[in-house]
């Protein structure tokens, strides 16, 4: 295969030819951060809590009256939730969750010390401590969340109380971030005017928010009871359960006490708290998809409308050439050669200005770096792409009779 | 001459319908795509209150100390006591204290069921400072504010819903157990964004019940939140002592005089609470912007939409390359045709426009279809459960900007393939045919 030919005649249709060729290129750069960031995005979604998500369901009462006794009240609620058929487990949680967007988070120190470092300098950088987020809720909320302990014991029933705490359990991460090579458990940890004893360390679970830091999993849980006008209550059950024993816990607690409201927006399963959670992360990779589906279909319509362009064009050059002896398959690779060179030059050009949008994009919206791999398959997919659209006219072209050269010489 | 080159082009057009129909629908796409994102981008970054926003300012100070979490701006809200010292001292034009909390609300004796709602506390200058429209009635005074009088407005909605939009000034309500009268209804108000409540859901609905800030502080004790604390409060939900920041200041300043005058008192306020002790930082972190700079500074486009909207442009701009490709096929295949036009007499820039009246009337016929692609973009939107669906319309100036775009875009487009048809050389073009 000659590609002189090929290159002269690109010469006289230089203007086309670089219009394709940055046409490839900018769909190359989009379509490569696109897939990109959709990766990312699937994976961010995909995001394990650390608690047993599909067997949890959450049901919040509001407006408990003033002067209610909250405490006598929750114990009397979670007598009946735990009576229902199918729910394993009952307890009254804080008002944060993994994934809920709640932050209820301090300042934790490993020793008084190093608070009074942190006071003293008005920042926890360099201060030993850290900002943790808090978990709390009734007696069993570990077991319930499904969070396993690796290390020491769950809190006692005395440890529950509605005011500062004296226990607490520190998830593996913030243990190693708190106490760096030394053992977590029996510390005191300083959050809060006075300390409190680390009794347990558990596997690591997330925090409300994700903060993609390296640090989403440093969370502290402590026995604080809830103690307000209105309260959360975290049912476990069987996965298939989770519907019926929502309607059934938001009924029997209607039941107990006709003056409070349970809003239907407060009863959901953990699956809905997720995806309300990574709502905006679906709509972009929806989105993100059919852009860059949008765009490859664009290009392909251009590569082929130009290639039927060219064709007609040069009907009577093919009909030249086949006159004084190419054969078909010579005619049919010219034109792909001639595709394969032009997307060529734009994936070329298309890999450079993927990595500068990935430039823009990481200065501009904190994307990491694109790994250098999507720009071959990229390129690759391009390549077939091209040929795939160019393949309708080139053999049209190469169906031209050698007859036409003779016609109106 | 432009009819007979409308002509001209409806006839070429017609001539090659699926190439004609490929380039349209290729801007189509790019402008629906490109319009829809632009029109979320335009309606997130709107002015709350034209004409009044420049002289609204939100007054910023740290009272951190100490300061346990890492930060550079002062929190967008206040303390109790230095939202109150400031707004004590009276020395903006207007000023308000604004704080948000929910309520459980019931008409008494209507046998309705009790709603959960929202209560808006502030003090009497909000309504006119931020030119709250009233249906019935009016806010209530600064007198009544000092008495803690039980008294209270309600929204447009509340009054439908409670009593069926009639005239309820002077009836009672029960906010949580307390009752208090209303003594104003609003005509529906929503501004968007929400601007004065800088952690709300930007574009949410505003409070249901506005009551005056020291009595709402009476009667919802214990529902209230902060935005954080630095200290436990030694009761839940009591804020008022409290180290936590809870609180917003909003303060009317209607000349730069005064404006730079509140600036120095505001700095002057953050020293002098740092001399005492209870601010770690002074005048430098103080902040007075006004309502649009702030809401900049917020960051009202979330950074999703930002993004959406440059790759629409993106998708656009690699339409364009298509129509432009497109277009030069289209007109150079017609060279003959433009060659014994030219030989008949035809100037080079009589060639040049009606190649552009046709790339202009292309670029027509996509603004149309990229308009209603645009309405469905803006409806999927409209279905995402995000705070801002509501807003997702096309107003005017939006529509008229997606034909303008359209016919920019092709005529851009189209200036290039329009240059070379102009340039065809008569005599090669007559020797072939």
């Amino acid at each position: 295969m000659q590609l002189r030919p090929i290159f002269s005649s690109l010469r006289h249709h230089k203007l086309t030819a670089t219009l394709l060729v940055l046409q490839v290129a900018f769909t190359l750069a989009i379509v490569a951060n696109a897939s990109f960031m959709v990766v990312q995005r699937l994976q961010r979604m995909g995001t394990p809590s650390g608690v047993t998500e599909d067997e949890l369901s959450m049901i919040r009462v509001e407006g408990i009256g003033k002067d209610d006794n909250h405490q006598a009240r929750h114990l009397a609620d979670l007598d009946a939730l735990g009576r229902l058929p199918g729910v394993r487990s009952a307890v009254a949680i804080g008002p944060s969750l993994p994934f809920s967007g709640n932050i209820n988070s301090y300042g934790a120190c490993p020793s008084q010390e190093a608070l009074e470092r942190a006071i003293a300098a008005s920042s926890l950088d360099h201060s030993g401590c850290l900002s943790i987020d808090t978990y709390a809720g009734s007696p069993g909320f570990v077991r319930t969340l499904g969070l396993q302990l690796i290390a020491g014991r769950d809190f006692t029933a005395g440890e529950y109380v509605t005011g500062d705490v004296s226990a607490v359990m520190l998830t593996q991460a913030a243990a190693r971030r708190l106490f760096p090579g030394q053992e977590a458990l029996g510390r005191m940890v300083y959050a809060g005017k006075q300390g409190s004893r680390v009794v347990g360390i558990v596997r690591d679970v997330m925090r409300p928010l994700l903060r993609g830091d390296g640090s989403d999993h440093e969370v502290m849980l402590w026995p604080q009871l809830p103690d307000g006008d209105s309260v959360t209550y975290l049912l476990r059950s069987a996965p298939q359960h989770r519907g019926r024993v929502l309607a059934a816990a938001a009924a029997a607690l209607q039941r107990l006490d006709s003056r409070r409201l349970i809003p239907a927006s407060g009863q959901r399963t953990f699956a809905q708290l997720r995806a309300h959670y990574f709502q905006r992360d679906r709509t972009m990779v929806g989105l993100l998809v059919a852009a860059g589906l949008g765009l490859l279909f664009v290009t392909v319509l251009g590569i082929s409308g130009l290639a039927n362009f060219w064709v007609q064009q040069r009907t009577r050059t093919i009909g030249i050439r086949r006159a004084i002896g190419a054969t078909r398959v010579d005619i049919l690779r010219y034109f792909q050669a001639e595709n394969f060179l032009i997307v060529g030059g734009g994936v070329l050009l298309g890999m450079l200005l993927a990595l500068a949008l990935n430039l823009l994009l990481m200065s501009r919206y904190e994307l990491p770096r694109l790994p250098l791999a999507y720009l071959p398959v990229g390129a690759l997919a391009l390549w077939l792409l091209g040929q795939l659209s160019v393949l309708a006219p080139a053999l049209r072209a190469s169906r031209v009779p050698p007859v036409v050269a003779t016609r109106s010489v | 001459m432009f009819g007979y080159y409308l002509d001209l082009a409806l006839r070429s057009l017609k001539r090659n319908k699926a190439l004609t129909a490929l380039m349209v629908l290729a801007i189509a796409v790019g402008i629906g795509a490109s319009m829809t994102t632009l029109t979320v981008v335009h309606l997130l970054s709107g002015d709350p209150i034209p004409g009044k926003s420049s002289v609204l300012y939100f007054p910023q100070v740290d009272p951190e100390n100490p300061a346990l979490a890492e930060h550079t701006e002062p929190y967008p809200a206040m303390d109790y006591r230095s939202a109150l010292d400031l707004w004590s001292a009276q020395r903006a034009d207007r000023q308000a204290i604004v704080t948000s909390s929910p309520v459980k609300v019931r008409v008494p004796d209507s046998g309705q069921p009790p709603l959960m709602l929202s209560m808006l506390s502030t003090t009497a200058d909000f309504f006119p400072m931020f030119e709250v429209p009233f249906q019935y009635g009016a806010g209530w005074s600064a007198q009544e504010d000092a008495r803690h009088a039980r008294v209270a407005v309600i929204t447009a909605d509340l009054n439908d819903k409670l009593f069926g939009g009639d005239n309820s000034v002077g009836r009672t309500l029960r906010v949580r157990d307390t009752d208090v009268r209303i003594v104003g209804v609003l005509k529906p108000w929503r501004p968007t964004p929400l601007f004065y409540d800088p952690w709300s859901q930007n574009f949410s609905r505003t409070e249901d019940v506005f009551a005056p800030f020291g009595s709402s502080l009476d009667i919802n004790q214990g529902n209230f939140q902060a935005y954080t604390c630095w200290h436990v409060p030694e009761k839940v939900g009591d804020l008022r002592n409290s180290d936590c920041v809870w609180v917003w200041l909003w303060v009317e300043l209607d000349s730069p005089a005064k404006v730079q005058a509140y600036g120095r008192f505001l700095a002057g306020y953050a020293e002098q609470q740092k001399a005492q002790g209870r601010f770690a930082t002074g005048k430098e972190h103080v902040r007075l912007r006004d309502l649009m700079t702030w809401l900049t500074a917020r960051g009202m486009v979330p950074d999703d939409v930002r993004l959406q909207a440059w790759l629409a442009s993106a998708f656009l701009v690699i339409c364009l390359f298509n129509a432009v490709g497109l277009l030069l096929a289209k007109f150079l295949r017609r060279s003959g045709e433009i060659g014994v036009r030219r030989a008949l007499g035809a100037s080079r820039r009589a060639i040049f426009s009606q190649c552009l009246v046709e790339a202009g009337l292309i670029g027509l016929l996509g603004g149309i279809l990229g308009w209603l692609l645009t309405l469905a973009g803006l409806w999927l939107i409209r279905r995402q459960p995000v705070d801002y669906a509501h807003l997702a319309h096309l107003d005017t100036t939006m529509f008229l900007a997606t034909f303008a775009l359209a016919v920019a875009a092709s005529l851009l487009a189209g200036l290039i393939p329009a240059l070379r048809a102009s340039r065809v050389v008569p005599s090669w073009q007559l020797k072939a045919l």
